[in-house]
């Protein structure tokens, strides 16, 4: 059993407020990933948790008792840096059973305990190795087990990944989420990248400028971000955004008029819409479909083809859009194209950037991975 | 609101604290060191105490300043002071630099070479001055005085002729592989691709060196400069055992004139005056310079 | 048979490219060779005075002021005079027990000092180490009284005890200074993962700080104890005969041998020679410790 409270946490340094006031809640076994743009404070929080750095004012509580003025080891969780900060000059088994050595544990258990977490790991034939002699993943995976060998009540995550090369990342990515299932343990991940933080978290936790922006399941965030900063931070490629005017609204949604004069009904709440109120259209590249009687035209400036599928960026009002296609149209740099959207799949923010509630919710929205797990199970 | 504020002090203090005990010793035995003797030497300078003469004692006021200010031996002990700093400054930095681009290129027995040119930095500078005036710079039997009279030049009397300069070349010889040492280090580290992306942007030998090491070296160079400072601005021995600060007073430096006047003129007044002045010489030299230097190092 | 001028050319330009090649060859060598004379006619130059005084050392009187020649017959009648004059191994034990003791003594007070600077730094900091580096700018000279007269009130005058206080402290602040710009070249994280590891202070330099700055914190051990060994000022004014180390000994020849050139150089020889040898054999290790801190 390990929760984590956080209320009303706060951090300065001198008159900068780095952090707040953050509240936020993580359940046992719960796999929660902070994400945000860098300097956006999320290492910070992460840190404070820790106890490595001093929390000026709020409770950090977990398991109903308050850390505040606990230090690190004292918390009894661990953490995996982002430089890993292996001890260069012990052996990795050293640098997995240094902890219990400073707690005074046996020789032969300590070695007991490196062993399995090594066997979890496969670290086993590298535990005579210096961690010069070690790849970047074996790096990596040496400073998770030394997390492990802790048997810490939270696991903490300071961007663990961002050192790897991309296939290394993607096989750690999941690699971690194996482990999470194993060791059956909480766990707080840091990233800047948030296709981990949609491919690993139960709750992702949207961090900007010291303040929590949104949280919930990654499938909440995805089709009902809270706001034009989340709708535009999750999803990869970024979501497009529209100027628009307001029409009309009613019970069925609001009314707006899109560049080139067509008029779309988006499906949200417009009870404080007034008409003539400017707007913002937020549509995922991937939900822009190409159409001969849609309602947007442009000219498309240039072209990515990955294969299966192809990017179209479009000129409109001097933003560009990218529109994610099939990989076997054959649009040329210079075609004039029209398209369009389903408008259950758009958004529409106010002038504050805040998101209008959808009229209805999507079905996958609640989804967590543990939720995944139980349907594979199912199935099987 | 209180418990917060609480947290964030008590939290601060504590580090202080910390941070505060863990300095006490070094901080507390420098101060001791320094505001000890410091505070004996400002009482001694407004003293008439002259070990020479036991009956003549008491409160002297600012005689023995006024003696010392209007002794044109210090503002020429100053001079001295600073040529000597400066001289042997760029001497081993700029010959130092050279010598680093020199001992870096591969050559055959490179290492035994490189022992070699750093050893004159293990001499006691008692000796090295003992060596170069006896048997380097000797008038009659000096090695240098026969290379001259070999190639049919007159032999020069260093320290009668060319007092300072002896002196200037005596310390640099000590000095340089200091800076060789320390700059052939820091020429380690200078990265190859930054030198390769120089050759394929058309940069010669000479272009790399101005645009890419030196540069490079700038902290370094701050590093040589900051030490070799601090000695070299005390200078001591060197004079002692050469030219006693003459003839006259060309080899004089500040550090020799308190010398002579506490110890040779056994006058503790006038020499503790002397003491004063050299100390606050030293605080603005520390200031600007040692600042200046700081700035490089911080990067 | 057509073949076209360009490859005409290229074939003719062929030999040429070769003898092109074969002349930068040429040129690569004698370029190679002429860095290794001025490598080595640079390092002999510079080293020669040390040459010189260890070879005079072997000669008669009569030959130390002779013309400069490399042929004669060694000796060692001046070893053996300047031995019966005064005990060599009294003043060298001497140099040995205030250079090493002060060194270790100023690293032990230094290493906290270093630690809370470069780890818990306040707003102060910078200003400490500066201050503590501008104590080393006052002469020796301006407090020679005060000290001199303390030392005698409190029995310090003439002790190995003294002394080594006199050189820690005189060392203390480049000490400081050294080992923190290697202390602050370590890595942030490997202390914190220390700390989230369990390990208090004490226990995170002990198996953490120290191993990791070993081989910094022996070169600025090494360079404090060189510059113990061979200062002259305080050891020549603070001690006469018991404590007196080597700086001492060479000067008691070098006034009355002033004109004594064989015996002079054999009495330098010897004081120079432990540490000429100790900073041969260290040299490696003191770039070492200077690569990773202060110049890097």
């Amino acid at each position: 059993m390990a929760t984590l409270n956080l209320h009303q946490v706060t951090k300065s340094f001198g008159d900068t407020h780095v952090i707040k006031g953050v509240d936020l809640v993580v359940k046992d076994q719960e796999f929660v990933v902070f994400v945000g743009p860098s300097g956006c404070g999320k290492s910070t929080l992460l840190r404070m948790i820790a106890g490595l750095e001093s929390t000026s004012g709020g409770d950090i509580v977990i398991d109903d008792q308050r850390v505040n003025e606990l230090g690190p080891a004292e918390r009894g969780l661990a953490m995996v840096f982002q430089s890993y900060a292996l001890y260069p000059h012990m052996t990795v088994e050293d640098n997995m059973g240094f902890s219990l050595k400073l707690a005074g544990v046996s020789q032969q258990e300590r070695r007991q305990k490196v062993l399995e977490a090594a066997k979890i790991l496969q670290l086993e034939p590298l535990l005579e190795r210096k961690p010069k002699a070690l790849s970047g993943g074996q790096r990596q995976r040496v400073a998770i087990g030394r997390a492990i060998v802790r048997n810490p009540s939270i696991f903490l995550f300071d961007e663990p990944l961002s050192n790897l090369d991309a296939a290394l990342r993607v096989q750690m990515r999941i690699e971690l989420a194996r482990l999470h299932e194993e060791l059956k343990a909480t766990m707080i991940y840091v990233t800047h990248d948030q296709i981990e933080a949609m491919t690993m978290a139960d709750k992702i936790v949207v961090l900007q400028g010291g303040v929590v922006e949104q949280v919930g399941s990654p499938m909440e965030l995805y089709h009902h971000p809270r706001n034009r900063f989340v709708a535009g931070f999750i999803g990869s490629p970024k979501m497009n955004f529209l100027k628009v005017e307001a029409r009309s609204s009613d019970a069925q949604g609001v009314t707006v008029t899109v560049p080139g004069g067509e008029s779309v009904k988006v499906p949200v709440e417009g009870d404080a819409i007034t008409a003539g109120q400017a707007l913002e259209l937020g549509i995922r590249p991937e939900h822009l479909m190409l159409d001969d009687q849609g309602p947007l035209a442009a000219r498309v400036s240039v072209i990515e083809r990955l294969g299966g599928q192809t990017s179209l960026y479009v000129e409109m009002d001097g933003e560009l859009l990218t529109l994610m296609v099939d990989g076997d149209v054959g649009h040329r740099v210079g075609d004039r194209i029209r398209f369009g959207f389903a408008p259950s799949r758009a958004h529409l923010f106010d002038e504050q950037g805040l998101a209008l509630a959808g009229l209805e919710r999507h079905p996958l929205a609640s989804l967590t991975r543990q939720d995944n797990r139980a349907a594979s199970t199912a199935d099987a | 609101m209180t418990l917060m504020n609480k947290n964030r002090t008590s939290g601060r203090t504590v580090g202080g604290l910390r941070t505060l005990s863990l300095q006490a010793p070094a901080v507390t035995l420098l101060l001791l060191w320094m505001i000890v003797p410091l505070a004996m030497t400002i009482w001694f300078s407004f003293q008439r105490y002259n070990l020479l003469m036991p009956g003549m004692t008491g409160f002297a006021g600012v005689e023995n300043y006024e003696y010392l200010l209007t002794d044109p031996a210090l503002w020429s002990a100053m001079g001295t002071t600073l040529l000597l700093v400066g001289w042997v400054l760029v001497i081993t930095v700029v010959g130092g630099t050279l010598l680093a681009v020199l001992f870096q290129q591969e050559f055959l027995g490179r290492g035994i070479a490189r022992v070699l040119a750093i050893s004159p930095f293990f001499v006691m500078p008692t000796v090295s001055a003992l060596v170069w005036k006896n048997m380097m710079m000797h008038p009659a039997n000096g090695v240098l005085a026969w290379l001259a009279e070999s190639l049919g030049l007159p032999a020069l009397d260093w320290f009668s002729s060319l007092p300072l300069t002896s002196i200037i070349i005596i310390v640099s010889w000590q000095w340089l592989p200091f800076a060789l040492l320390i700059l052939l280090t820091a020429m380690q580290s200078l990265d190859d691709d930054q030198v390769e992306a120089a050759r394929m942007d058309g940069a010669g030998p000479l272009a790399i060196f101005f645009y890419i090491t030196l540069p490079h070296l700038k902290r370094a160079i701050s590093v040589v400069v900051m030490i070799e400072m601090i000695f070299l601005l005390t200078i001591f021995a060197e004079i002692f055992v050469t030219t006693s600060g003459g003839p006259g007073l060309a080899t004089t430096n500040l550090a020799y004139l308190i010398y002579i006047r506490a110890l040779l003129d056994f006058d503790v007044g006038t020499a503790s005056a002397g003491g004063v002045i050299a100390i606050i010489l030293a605080n603005i030299v520390a200031i600007f310079l040692v600042r200046m230097v700081a700035k490089n190092l911080e990067q | 048979m057509t073949t076209s001028p360009s490859t005409a050319s290229a074939i003719r330009s062929a030999p040429a490219a070769a003898e092109r090649g074969a002349a930068a060859q040429r040129a690569q060598r004698w370029r190679k060779l002429g860095i290794t004379l001025l490598g080595w006619g640079v390092a002999l130059t510079i080293f020669f005075p040390i040459f010189w005084m260890i070879l005079t050392g072997f000669k008669t009187e009569a030959e130390a002021i002779a013309d400069p020649s490399l042929i004669f017959t060694p000796t060692l009648d001046s070893y053996v005079e300047v031995q019966e004059r005064a005990d060599y191994i009294k003043f060298a034990w001497n140099s040995v027990v205030v250079s090493f003791g002060s060194t270790l003594l100023a690293l032990l007070i230094a290493i906290p000092s270093a630690y809370a600077m470069a780890f818990l730094p306040t707003k102060r900091t910078k200003g400490t180490l500066l201050w503590m580096l501008s104590t080393k700018m006052l002469p020796s000279v301006g407090v020679l009284v005060p000290i001199y007269l303390l030392f005698r009130d409190i029995g310090l005058l003439d002790t190995r005890l003294g002394l080594t206080i006199v050189y820690t402290l005189m060392n203390l602040p480049i000490v400081v200074w050294m080992l923190y710009t290697f202390f602050k070249d370590l890595p942030k994280d490997i202390l914190e993962a220390g700390r989230m590891d369990g390990a208090g202070t004490l226990q995170e330099v002990w198996y953490l700080l120290l191993p990791l700055t070993l081989p910094g914190i022996a070169s600025t051990g090494l360079l404090s104890v060189i510059l113990s060994w061979n200062e002259a000022f305080w050891s020549l004014n603070l001690t006469t005969s018991q404590a007196a180390p080597l700086t001492a000994y060479i000067a008691s020849f070098s006034s009355p041998e002033g004109l004594f050139w064989a015996k002079l150089s054999a009495a330098s020889t010897m004081a120079i020679a432990p540490i000429l040898i100790f900073g041969w054999l260290t040299q490696k290790q003191m770039v070492r410790g200077l690569t990773f801190g202060a110049v890097k």
